[in-house]
């Protein structure tokens, strides 16, 4: 692998650029690997990172059906914070967290990890008591999470209306400083270049069409766009597609998949410090390093798999965001996109063996996987390698639904009364 | 007038001089004019700094697809508008613009040093540094890229203009107003379809207004516009909208407008409007939207004073003002060559047609030749000399592959002219197909997956008259498809220019190497080097391609660039274009602001607030509010410099030794009626209800099917077949919808109607121990005696002649009514409940006090003390189940052997050691002192007060294996040090239950 | 905004409607004799169709009933709207 750094930039500017070399290589599929990964999203790539950084495994393929990171990696707000409320929620994303923390070294790619701050902000009586319940689960937890006063809250975000005359006041935010953003692309590129120097194939354009299993029920093979490839241990990672990959091995999930969609604005300079979220106005803001100001909020209300959404999502969305912050309304949308997001029941996912001996799955991320990525491929490369889940993921298995076990973080926030 | 300003033609108004500022710099411009043409005929082309390398940039081009001449918009503070493309701002008397991404100032600027560092910086350099020493990209790094990136500055001051929504159906929706749009509305129109027209510009002719020479059905272009949109005008189910964009396309035939309405204004009334967001449902869209000219690329090509010759005939015929005086012409079709022409007439000089093209039509060559115009043929373009504008074309000329060093052509514009892109962004927003047309080298819509049509130059129709009649045929087809039939007419017409040639990619260089600061991409610096870098670092999907050296992600998205740099990455990797693809069309098609998304949701109408009829006597009587979903509901009423807690003990105090007045209206009311009411309640909630006595009530709490609880809530039986069913104030619409799902999906055998009451009713209560006496005086037809109204009562009659329901109920523990009185007669009610009841001590109490004395009797608030994961015996209500039903929603789920555990949450009550020690809610618990994080957490507060009268703090809790903790001590982890709390009972007061009984 | 045909008021915007899942997975008559796998598929199991699906809608801006719905996932094309109670709808070609 290529180091980078700023003397190698300079070094090889210096002849113009001529000899750097893929960051991956176009790997072809070979007939067989020790293990398969399916999906070449930041989770798949990182799961292969892991498989074969820290347990070994490097005759193993990544299968992307089209470009790595053109899923939900490439297509979301890129907020990373690990305030979860339950202790299994606040463990996994509290792992993920502390991966960001040194990924860009790790992999040796700048994957711009920027502890801005999350702020969430608390509108009414019952917001606060659910901030302060996060916060002080957070503390006892380790989780970092502290509440601001308005006053605060404002200086910490200059540009948030605090007056007590507008619909929804700010009655104070829970704050995570080692929240904040990263580069989504970098995520995706970082640990393929990685993968990639351990010996991982990363094979783009190759679509799973089917699995083979042995007499016993067990993963032999998987079909695929572009041939037969033989192995014993396939972890799908499809997000949005994982029902119908899941279809193919007759595994059924309790998963549903939703339009999301995003948008940014036009760059300008910087004009916003942090990451600040709404819950009951139901919108997100940040700003990207480009200076784009990127907003997202909630799901279409039907089930797609089309990447796109209606236009009343976006007005929504942005009427939230003009209320909270008046003087963006003469920004202007640049882009808008959608990608699909599948949701489980308790809107927790899962990272977990399944039915079929040497099947794995790590899906159901909704609208939050991005934040976890690199515990999230860490945790599954180390349940695919040992055919056993990581103490982390173990209570993010299927069988929670059946027995009642759910890690509903919604439902903890649950409605006003 | 400037010397860049031709005498005559043009669509301006000179009779009206406009003063104008750039940069603090004063000019004069005309009306018509747009903020770039008014400066280009100044002389001015330096009008913005690129994003990386912040290079000087003149304007590129005359309408939509800018993505050089960017300014910032000030009207005054609060309505300053950044990055808007001075080739779409319409000149107004003292517009105030400044240039951006510049410092000190557009020809001095800082961060120009970027350009001279640019070999150090290609695309993607910052994945692969700043890396060290780990947190120096948050403290240092960033910091630095974010000052130099981003373009224009924000607004800074909350933004007063109003904005506008309106929703519009039409049989067809043309988009676009120039040629092809407006035959294709004509046809439409004469078949008896209802029509709407829009065009982004401020003018309706789109390439029509750019052409005076043009001729149509034998009149000139001008004539048959004005009259065409003058018959459209008069067409009473035709809307014509100007200024308005078409920015995205969404499922079913939705389309959204962006118009703007006062930008254009010198002074906009006081409230006008400034956009309007139309929300289109279209049976038929017909798009013709045009195509875009592609940009040349070769070193140098970004020097202001270097446009696309289709702006050069724009500023030329519809300003009147051309852009330079020597001008040499780049081409690599046959459009330019008018404009050069054109350009010659209007008094410039026409240095040379370099043309990249071996073979010319002749005619042209001929017409050159004959204006005395040296042409070039089989040329390239090597290099520009100047610094903040063009001085000079370096020519080369390409012999097979050879490429060979010519001559500098000294002058100071250079128009330049790639061919031209069909405009497919609507219709691939719409998910139609696109097909490759290798003859026209240009993707044009393919298979439609919605009701579309294309018309004109958007999808590869070149040339005035088939422009026109692929416009009046598509026309025609889109109003037959809406169910209008029409005959379709053709059109005679003539124009100057001709419509041949175009090229992709870069320009060769010598050696077949890319060329130094060959730009693809202007506002994002992307340059062919990058784009090679690109694909030699692995990066060869056209999306990656463009993610990692953002081409194409600029403001203009791309119109300009998209397509040299697709085809210089399918000729680097020797594929055909169209098996690279195309990035994604995302809305909007230009960048629309926020502002009209939003509309008329603002301030008091961005979600509405629900108020009780008793609001206004709240308010008047010193109640602080709090939200409560939409609701606004009175927390407390403090006298005379109370605060919350004051208010609060006192209102406590009061209820618990005379009487409250409370207003519960906002509690959900669902009136169920019918033969098989109970049995539907019965199968729907936990509780039995067969047994339930008319006149009688229950407290009753539904489950999901997953078990845990969703709401709670009194239900009275009315009648045998009547029941009044209660719920939570966030709960009622949730329940009211779960109810119809099951009656209506699942159990379509019971007859039973429901009827949401929650605003018919006021709801009253009056709780204390002198309830009863505050409320008989006013009541007609009712035993309110323990003996006739018991605990849980109910009965009908009337206070004050007007129709009550009256509930014997208590959430305070102490006896209690509930007066149900039409919501009309609520305030007349409430204000002689209150009038009878000030000899008894009445006070109002808020939700507050409300919250502090159902505490004191243990009684949950679902949502405050349940959360979605507890079931109804972890809430301590397992009494409620009624065991022997066979089903209810949720029993299959409560059997599951993990509802059973004993190590569940379960709701107990905690009292402090210290009895002045309020805990705070949602506190953690552990049972065991000083532990450390990670702790072993085994429940939390979910309710937490001071009483004042039992004078010392209570809470509520969960807890694992709660109730078997029964006088443990647990311990509460707070920054501080850990807070002892005893287990206790839920029930702090009154528990045997005889005052609520009295 | 999707436009949809409430089988009872006519073709409505989407904003008058509120989505209701998966279709056609009715409440066991008697789950007290499922096992736990049986019930857990109720509650949760759904096909999340990449194709066509049906679905429910409740015109809860209007009418306020439930209906059925037959929509393309991949291109959100609605194919058919059909009665709570009335058989999925056999489209052209024969495909459920």
């Amino acid at each position: 692998m290529q180091r980078y750094s700023a003397l190698s930039i300079f070094h090889r500017g210096l002849s113009g650029h001529e000899s750097w070399r893929p960051q991956w290589r176009r790997a072809a599929p070979k007939a067989a690997y020790d293990a398969v990964i399916v999906g070449g999203g930041g989770h798949g790539l990182g799961t292969a990172y892991y498989l074969a950084s820290v347990h070994g495994l490097t005759n193993i393929a990544v299968l992307e059906k089209g470009w790595v990171g053109g899923g939900n990696t490439g297509r979301n707000t890129t907020i990373i914070r690990s305030n979860y409320l339950f202790d299994e929620s606040a463990a996994l994303y509290n792992h993920a967290l502390k991966l960001w923390e040194d990924l860009s070294q790790v992999l040796n790619y700048n994957v711009m990890y920027s502890a801005r701050g999350v702020m969430m902000l608390a509108h009414n009586v019952h917001d606060v008591q659910v901030a302060k319940r996060h916060i002080h689960a957070n503390r006892c937890n380790g989780v970092d999470n502290e509440w601001l006063t308005p006053e605060q809250a404002k200086e910490f975000c200059p540009p948030l209306n605090i007056s007590d005359n507008i619909r929804y006041p700010v009655l104070g935010a829970a704050l995570q400083r080692r929240g904040g953003t990263a580069r989504h692309d970098a995520v995706a590129w970082g640990y393929a270049r990685a993968a990639d120097a351990l010996g991982v194939d990363i094979i783009e354009n190759c679509e799973v069409t089917g699995f083979r299993k042995d007499a016993h029920g067990a993963i032999e093979a998987v079909e695929t766009s572009r041939g037969l490839i033989t192995t014993r241990k396939v972890g799908v990672v499809a997000a949005g597609n994982t029902s119908a990959v899941m279809r193919l091995a007759d595994v059924r999930l309790p998963l549903e998949s939703f339009p999301l969609q995003a948008l940014v604005s036009e760059p300008v300079k910087p004009a916003f410090p942090c990451v600040v979220m709404s819950n009951t106005i139901h919108a997100y803001i940040s700003q990207s390093d480009k200076g784009e100001l990127v907003i997202g909020a909630g799901t279409d209300a039907y089930t797609s798999y089309t990447q796109r959404g209606g236009l009343h999502i976006n007005t929504h969305t942005l009427d939230a965001i003009c209320e909270l912050f008046p003087m963006f309304r003469r920004m202007q949308m640049l882009r808008n996109w959608g990608g699909i997001v599948d949701v489980t029941p308790d809107r927790s996912p899962i990272i977990a063996k399944t039915p079929v001996k040497g099947l794995y799955v790590n899906c159901g991320w909704g609208t939050g996987g991005f934040k976890a990525t690199p515990g999230s491929a860490h945790v599954f490369a180390h349940t695919i390698a040992n055919d056993e889940p990581h103490p982390i993921n173990a209570p993010f298995n299927i069988e929670r639904f059946r027995d009642g076990f759910l890690i509903d973080e919604a439902a903890a926030a649950a409605v006003a009364h | 007038m400037s010397a860049f300003r031709t005498a005559t033609g043009g669509r301006i108004d000179r009779s009206r001089v406009i003063e104008f500022e750039f940069d603090g710099v004063r000019y004069t411009g005309l009306a018509g004019d747009t903020l770039a043409s008014a400066l280009l005929a100044n002389g001015v082309h330096l009008m913005g700094r690129s994003f990386k390398y912040h290079r000087p940039r003149g304007v590129l081009g005359a309408g939509a697809e800018e993505p050089n001449a960017l300014v910032g918009v000030w009207r005054d503070e609060a309505r300053y508008t950044p990055n808007l493309r001075a080739t779409t701002v319409e000149l107004y008397a003292g517009l105030k613009a400044e240039s951006q991404n510049r410092s000190p100032s557009l020809t001095v600027d800082k961060g120009s040093v970027n350009s001279l560092l640019s070999p150090f910086i290609p695309a993607g350099f910052y994945y692969k540094t700043f890396m060290w020493p780990k947190g120096a990209w948050k403290s240092l790094y960033e910091p630095a890229i974010r000052e130099a990136a981003g373009l224009g500055r924000a607004p800074r001051l909350a933004d007063p203009d109003r904005y506008g929504n309106r929703h519009a159906h039409c049989d067809v929706l043309v988009i676009g107003a120039g040629p092809a749009g407006i035959a294709a509305a004509r046809a439409a129109a004469a078949a008896g379809a209802s029509v709407i027209l829009c065009d982004e510009q401020a003018e309706f002719g789109g390439s029509l207004l750019a052409d005076p020479t043009a001729e149509i059905d034998g009149q000139p272009a001008a004539q048959w516009l004005a009259a065409s949109l003058a018959e459209l005008s008069a067409a009473s189910r035709v809307t014509l909208l100007g200024r308005t964009t078409a920015f995205g396309y969404f499922p079913h035939n939705h389309v959204g407008l962006n118009q703007k309405l006062t930008d254009h204004l010198d002074k906009p009334a006081e409230g006008a409007i400034r956009e309007r967001l139309w929300q289109v449902r279209a049976s038929q869209v017909l798009i013709a939207q045009g195509a875009i000219e592609r940009p040349l690329v070769f070193p140098g090509n970004d020097l202001p004073g270097i446009l696309l010759a289709s702006a050069a005939r724009t500023y030329l015929n519809r300003y009147g003002v051309r852009v330079g005086e020597q001008i040499a012409v780049v081409t690599a079709h046959d459009a330019a060559y008018q404009t050069a022409f054109e350009l010659k007439a209007a008094g410039a000089g026409i240095a040379v047609i370099a043309d990249v093209r071996a073979d010319v039509d002749a005619a042209l060559l001929e017409q050159a030749a004959g204006l005395g115009i040296t042409v070039r043929r089989a040329a390239t373009v090597l290099g520009t000399t100047g610094k903040l504008r063009v001085t000079g074309l370096v020519l080369g000329s390409v012999s097979g592959e050879a490429v060979q060093a010519g001559d500098t052509i000294a002058c100071d514009a250079v128009i330049m002219s790639g061919g031209f892109t069909p405009s497919v962004h609507l219709h691939s927003q719409s998910r139609g197909k696109l097909e490759w047309q290798p003859a026209l080298g240009a993707f044009v819509p393919g298979e439609a997956a919605e009701a579309t049509l294309s018309a004109g130059a958007c999808r590869g129709v070149f040339g005035l008259a088939a422009v026109l009649n692929d416009g009046a045929a598509q026309g025609a087809a889109a109003a037959t498809a809406a169910g209008h039939g029409a005959g379709v007419r053709t059109y005679q017409a003539s124009e100057a220019a001709r419509h041949g040639g175009g090229f992709l990619g870069a320009l060769p260089q010598p050696g077949g190497k890319p060329g130094k600061k060959a730009f693809l991409d202007w506002q994002n610096d992307v340059t062919t080097r990058d784009i090679a870098l690109a694909i030699r670092e692995g990066f060869v999907s056209v999306e990656h391609v463009k993610r990692y050296t953002t081409n194409g992600m600029a403001t203009d998205q791309g119109k300009t660039s998209n397509m040299n740099a697709l085809a210089l990455v399918a000729a680097t990797l020797g594929k055909p274009i169209p098996e690279c693809g195309l990035t994604t069309f995302r809305m909007p098609y230009t960048p629309v602001t926020f502002g009209s998304f939003a509309g008329y949701s603002r301030g008091d109408l961005f979600e509405p607030v629900r108020r009780t009829a008793i609001h206004d006597w709240a308010r008047e009587h010193g109640a602080v509010f709090e939200d409560v979903g939409a609701w606004k509901r009175a927390r407390y009423f403090p006298r005379g410099g109370e605060d919350m807690h004051e208010a609060v003990n006192r209102e406590c105090i009061a209820l618990r030794h005379g009487c409250g007045i409370f207003d519960a209206s906002t509690l959900g009311k669902i009136e169920v009626v019918g033969p098989d009411a109970a049995t539907f309640l019965e199968r729907l909630y936990v509780n039995s209800w067969a047994n339930l006595k008319v006149g009688r009530s229950r407290y009753g709490i539904l489950c999901r099917e997953d078990g845990f609880v969703y709401d709670d809530g009194v239900i009275a039986r009315l009648a045998e077949d009547r029941f009044h069913v209660t719920t939570t104030t966030g709960g009622a619409a949730r329940v009211y919808a779960f109810m119809e799902d099951y009656l209506q999906t699942e159990w379509q055998d019971l007859r039973v109607w429901l009827t949401s009451i929650t605003e018919q009713y006021s709801v009253i209560a009056v709780q204390g121990p002198n309830a009863r006496r505050v409320l008989e005086p006013l009541i007609e037809g009712v035993d309110l005696s323990a003996t006739a109204l018991p605990h849980m009562g109910v009965a009908t009659g009337r206070i004050l002649g007007v129709p009550m329901r009256l509930f014997r109920v208590s959430f305070t523990g102490e006896l209690g009514f509930e007066v149900n009185v039409p919501a009309d007669y609520g305030r007349a009610v409430w204000e002689a409940i209150f009038a009878s009841g000030e000899s008894h001590g009445i006070v109002p109490y808020g939700t507050e006090a409300m919250h502090v004395l159902r505490a004191e009797k243990g009684y949950i608030i679902v949502g405050q003390e349940t959360d979605g994961t507890l079931t109804p015996d972890d809430a301590g209500l397992g009494w409620a189940i009624g065991r022997q039903k066979a089903d209810f929603v949720g029993k299959r789920s409560l059997a599951r052997a993990s509802m059973q555990t004993a190590d569940r949450k379960q709701l107990v009550g905690l009292r402090t050691v210290d009895p002045a020690v309020v805990l705070e809610e949602g506190a953690q618990i552990v049972d065991s002192p000083g532990q450390t994080p990670p702790m072993r957490l085994i429940g939390h507060v979910t309710s937490s007060y001071h009483s004042a009268v039992l004078g010392h703090s209570i809470a509520l809790a969960v807890v694992r294996g709660g109730r078997a903790r029964l006088g443990h001590t647990l311990y509460v982890p707070m920054p501080e040090g850990d807070i002892p709390v005893t287990v206790t009972s839920t029930v702090f007061y009154d528990a045997d239950g005889a005052r609520l009984h009295g | 905004m999707l436009q949809i045909q409430c089988p009872y008021c006519g073709v409505r915007p989407e904003s008058e409607f509120a989505y209701g899942g998966e279709a056609h997975i009715a409440r066991p008559t008697d789950p007290s004799t499922l096992n736990d796998d049986q019930w857990a598929e109720f509650l949760y199991m759904r096909t999340n169709t990449k194709g066509v699906h049906a679905e429910r809608w409740r015109h809860a801006r209007g009418c306020n009933r439930f209906f059925n719905a037959l929509r393309d996932t991949t291109s959100d094309r609605f194919l058919a709207f059909y009665r709570t109670g009335e058989p999925r709808p056999v489209l052209a070609g024969g495909k459920p």
